[in-house]
């Protein structure tokens, strides 16, 4: 992972660097972010958005519908 | 609560614990090794001893493999707030906002820049800045735990809010109440340190491995001196934490202490049970009562642990239910009576203020908070059995979990002896408990979530929201697929973290490696 070259330039183009040399020198790294993007590939694009939708969000679309759906979820089960 | 689909509610709990489970095979690791690699490191800047660099670049390996592996775990939970658990999120949603805002902001911030700075950086960054950034992912990998601890405390003993009748969520009224709660100060401290102590479990069960395989003889030594002692003073403020642990229990959750020890009947100068099993009683009455066989106790000690008193009265699951007027407890009748009070004033409060008759909803809200302490007590009727925690669950967990840790402090202990004496590299039977630990470890800390979580059933909040209705009113199946989904996906991130990190070890620590 260590880099051997200190690339010249303003912050931004070193930062770059800095962070492009890290991953593209990775080993164990790389097998590490394939199953990171594949996690949250699965996470974010299949569960999130079909098993995951927000239950107040996705059914009411102001807060104060939100409010009074949750005060009679609070009232009506004793 | 005849509306209410019980099948909806266990599942949906199952499906929060199987996350939270797995949530925790990777979380405790990373807040601990992150102070191993740091202390390693600083020994390393201040000697110069490239051994050092080598145990410290071997260990980031592996912290490197479990955080990415775990990273995402949390998301998850985040999810299931939203979807499962919607009433509650409603209800708390201005409480967690902020702890979990400045989590995000703060403590994620620092350990994604500097965790970058810590694997990229040697060699491009001066010794010292490079040092600083191990230091910073320590601490803010530590901060991320502290504030999901607040929130988690806040749960466990809700203080510094008012619940607004007219939004119908709670409103943090005191920050520092909510940040400064003692049992959230008690859960952040026994958490991390069980943490430490997983963590050093875990370095000198690899460590081991290595000297019974005679290979990185020296790296092993050396990690094995500083997962010794810091695994030690990490093992010993546990016990400290989890006494103060305990002690909050007592004071603010005493049905969760009761079913800690097993205790039905309370008494003074109660026994601390050291070991037991629990079996039906002969003739139960009507707590589901169970009785011990094989007891081991310390006279006394339970009510001293309790309340600082040897003389102290410890009530148990009968007088929590049934009341003890000798003893100032009130029979949990009456506090579902005050319930009924809180929700059916709740309830008018919103009729009076929909009509415009303002005199009448502030009367609806007086009565409403004077009653507020006991609101979901109101959502219970004749079953007050409801009201007990599983006990043998909470019982067996307790006792495993700190059977487990009076184990690991004496393995620290003989661990750090024989190191010292440079004899640990003879003592095959101690590398082959080095091993067992890793495991056993682990397991205290997942018994020790039981505990907490299952011991304060039905409480989602304490005494405020039972369980059953902070549930997303959502289909039951959906619930249950999901949870099969996780069960194979956590499963499989698994045994590719176990795969990659024996793959690792096995390849043992290299001069300039990843």
């Amino acid at each position: 992972m260590e880099s051997t070259r200190e690339k010249r330039g303003n912050i931004f183009q070193r930062i770059f660097s800095f962070y492009y040399d890290g991953f593209k020198n990775m080993t164990v790294g790389k097998k590490l972010w394939a199953i990171i993007i594949i996690k949250l590939a699965i996470f974010f694009l299949i569960l999130k958005l079909i098993f995951f939708p927000n239950f107040l969000n996705s059914n009411f679309s102001t807060d104060e519908e939100r409010s009074d759906y949750v005060l009679e979820q609070l009232t009506t089960q004793e | 609560m005849e509306n209410i689909d019980f099948s909806l509610v266990d599942w949906s709990r199952a499906q929060f614990a199987l996350t939270a489970y797995y949530h925790w095979l990777f979380v405790p690791l990373t807040l601990g090794i992150t102070w191993i690699m740091a202390i390693m490191e600083t020994i390393y800047v201040k000697t110069g001893n490239p051994e050092w660099k080598k145990a410290t670049k071997f260990w980031m390996t592996l912290f490197g493999v479990n955080f990415a592996i775990g990273v995402s775990t949390g998301i998850i939970l985040e999810f299931e707030f939203g979807t499962n658990w919607s009433n509650y999120s409603w209800f708390v949603g201005d409480i967690f906002g902020a702890p979990l805002a400045i989590e995000g902001i703060m403590a994620f911030f620092m350990e994604t820049v500097f965790i970058a700075v810590m694997f990229f950086g040697w060699n491009r960054v001066s010794k010292k800045f490079h040092l600083t950034s191990t230091w910073l992912v320590a601490i803010g990998s530590n901060l991320s735990a502290l504030w999901i601890l607040v929130a988690n405390g806040w749960m466990q003993n809700p203080a510094g809010m008012a619940f607004n009748l007219d939004t119908a969520r709670n409103e943090m009224l005191n920050f520092w109440e909510v940040f400064l709660n003692p049992v959230a100060i008690n859960k952040f401290l026994h958490t991390i340190f069980s943490s430490y102590v997983y963590a050093a479990a875990f370095v000198i069960g690899v460590s081991s491995w290595f000297l019974i395989k005679k290979r990185h003889v020296l790296m092993a030594k050396k990690s094995i001196l500083i997962a010794s002692v810091f695994g030690l003073l990490g093992a010993l403020a546990t016990v400290g934490t989890g006494d103060g642990s305990a002690y909050q229990v007592a004071q603010h959750q005493p049905m969760k202490l009761a079913a800690m020890e097993g205790l039905y009947e309370g008494s003074e100068r109660a026994d601390l049970v050291v070991f037991s099993f629990l079996k039906k009683a002969d003739n139960p009455e009507n707590r589901g009562d169970k009785e011990h066989v094989m007891k081991i106790q310390f006279p006394g000690l339970l009510s001293y642990l309790a309340y600082r008193d040897f003389d102290a009265f410890v009530p148990g699951v009968k007088d929590l239910i049934d009341g003890n007027p000798g003893q100032g407890i009130p029979p949990v009748s009456e506090k579902i009576e005050k319930g009924k009070l809180a929700i059916a004033a709740l309830s008018d409060y919103k009729a009076h203020k929909d009509a415009g008759d303002v005199a009448a909803a502030e009367e609806a809200r007086q009565v409403f908070d004077a009653n507020f302490e006991y609101f979901g007590y109101g959502y219970f009727d004749d079953d007050v059995n409801a009201l007990i925690p599983n006990v043998p669950v909470t019982f067996y967990s307790f006792h495993i979990m700190v059977g487990i840790g009076f184990i690991l402090v004496a393995f620290f202990v003989a661990s750090l002896i024989m190191t010292l004496t440079n004899r640990i590299a003879r003592k095959r039977w101690l590398l082959i408990a080095g091993i067992v630990m890793i495991p056993l470890a682990f397991l205290a800390g997942q018994m020790g979530w039981t505990v907490a979580e299952m011991g304060r059933q039905p409480w989602v909040i304490q005494d405020v929201m039972p369980t059953m209705v902070a549930v997303s009113r959502i289909n039951a199946g959906a619930v249950k697929l999901t949870f099969v989904l996780f069960a194979l996906i956590f499963t499989g991130l698994l045994v590719a973290e176990i795969g990659i990190m024996l793959k690792q070890i096995k390849l043992g620590p290299k001069e300039g490696g990843e």
